[in-house]
């Protein structure tokens, strides 16, 4: 029964030194290579074509945030300047429809006014007209009442 | 068991055997290759069976994957830097996964089901030369790293920032593989000896805490042995200005 710490023995113990050491190196170095084949490489390559994948989405979406940014400001601006153009053309039509209320109702007061003159014009004729006959009615009595006097004498 | 005066039924230890095959004039240790076949094994049927069908939305073991590589990944990158971390990463994911699947094996396995003419099968991380060769494996490769990345401009890391500290570089270079493979070596072994020991004294629920505390420990030294692999690789690769 070997004891516990047995140095340098021919036979067994715990610092037993022989073939497996170089065998082992051997094995690790041959271990190193087959998983670089088997792991390393093909599991380095999935992860790496996927953080490439990951960045150039990453980048893509950023340029696709920056298009509709700026397509946002730019309908925006549009939007403003529509809303502006829809003031002015609001200000326009109600300016057009006082000026044609204007227009109409100086159109109206004028022919009012016109029609009042005719109005004025033709009671003033008929009046002179009724005047001269009346006139001349009593010219006519005033003639007949003196010829009577004159034929009673 | 020869040291204690009494001997229980339920459990044994046994320390310091092991089951040794005969390659040539070469004797190896079978138990620690038995069990870490078995792991590779298991690890490399996950490693296939979750990168058999892979998708850009992760699916299942797929996603198991993808996390150890991600924290593989982050471990190298800041320890290493992002220069070169590449080039590490396999090794130092190998190095994670295999102590990591070595330590928690020899945990959660019960490989005392299984007898043996000699030895116990157990972690391979608790056999001294499992541990020993990957932190030679660690010195070779931060002094590959050094050497390839700046030539040999990486001898000015000994005499950075003053000559003075060249001794103390010199014997880093010793002391870096050795506390390396001792931490890892002692605190797996001493893991697997405190559980076997509590179960020998005591059968009974007393073991299970220290059983977490072992799956605890485990995978902390995983992670230590990898992250130090990987802070000596970028102290090498470093440069100094």
């Amino acid at each position: 029964m070997p004891t516990l710490f047995l140095f340098g023995a021919s036979e067994g113990g715990l610092f037993d030194f022989d073939a497996t050491l170089p065998l082992m190196a051997v094995q690790v170095v041959l271990l190193t290579f087959i998983l670089n084949a088997l792991f390393f490489k093909p599991v380095g390559r999935v992860v790496e074509e996927r953080e490439d994948y990951v960045n150039t989405s990453r980048a893509e979406a950023k340029k696709k945030i920056a298009e509709v940014e700026q397509l946002e400001t730019e309908l925006k601006d549009q939007l403003k300047e529509a809303r502006l153009e829809a003031q002015k053309v609001i200000l326009e039509a109600e300016q057009d429809s006082e000026n044609l209320y204007k227009e109409a109702l100086a159109l109206a007061n004028s022919e009012a006014n016109a029609s009042r003159e005719n109005a004025r014009r033709e009671i003033d004729l008929q009046r002179d007209e009724a005047l001269n006959q009346l006139k001349s009615e009593a010219d006519n009595l005033g003639d007949l009442i003196i010829e009577r006097l004159l034929a009673k004498k | 068991m020869g040291f204690l005066p009494f001997v229980f039924p339920l459990a044994e230890l046994e320390v310091g055997q092991h089951l040794y095959w005969q390659i040539g004039n070469f004797r190896i240790h079978g138990q620690v290759f038995m069990t870490s076949w078995l792991l590779i094994g298991a690890l490399l049927a996950l490693v296939v069976i979750g990168t058999k069908k892979m998708e850009r939305d992760p699916k299942g073991v797929q996603n198991l994957l993808e996390f150890l590589w991600d924290y593989i990944r982050d471990l190298a990158r800041t320890q290493i830097g992002e220069k070169v971390y590449r080039d590490w990463m396999p090794f130092i994911g190998t190095l994670f996964l295999f102590i990591f699947v070595s330590n928690w094996g020899g945990a959660l396995v019960p490989w005392k089901l299984i007898e043996l003419p000699s030895g116990e099968l157990g972690a391979p991380t608790a056999d001294i030369n499992t541990t020993v060769a990957l932190a030679l494996l660690v010195s070779l490769s931060y002094f590959y790293a050094g050497l390839s990345n700046k030539g040999l401009r990486y001898f000015e890391y000994y005499v950075h920032p003053t000559p003075i500290m060249l001794p103390f570089k010199i014997v880093e270079d010793f002391t870096k593989p050795l506390s390396l493979s001792f931490r890892l070596f002692g605190n797996i072994l001493a893991d697997e000896l405190v559980v076997a020991v509590l179960v020998f004294l005591v059968p009974l629920v007393l073991p299970v805490p220290v059983m977490f505390l072992g799956l605890f420990t485990s995978a902390i030294q995983a992670l230590i042995f990898a992250t130090l692999a990987a802070y000596y690789i970028g102290e090498a690769v470093e440069e100094h200005h």
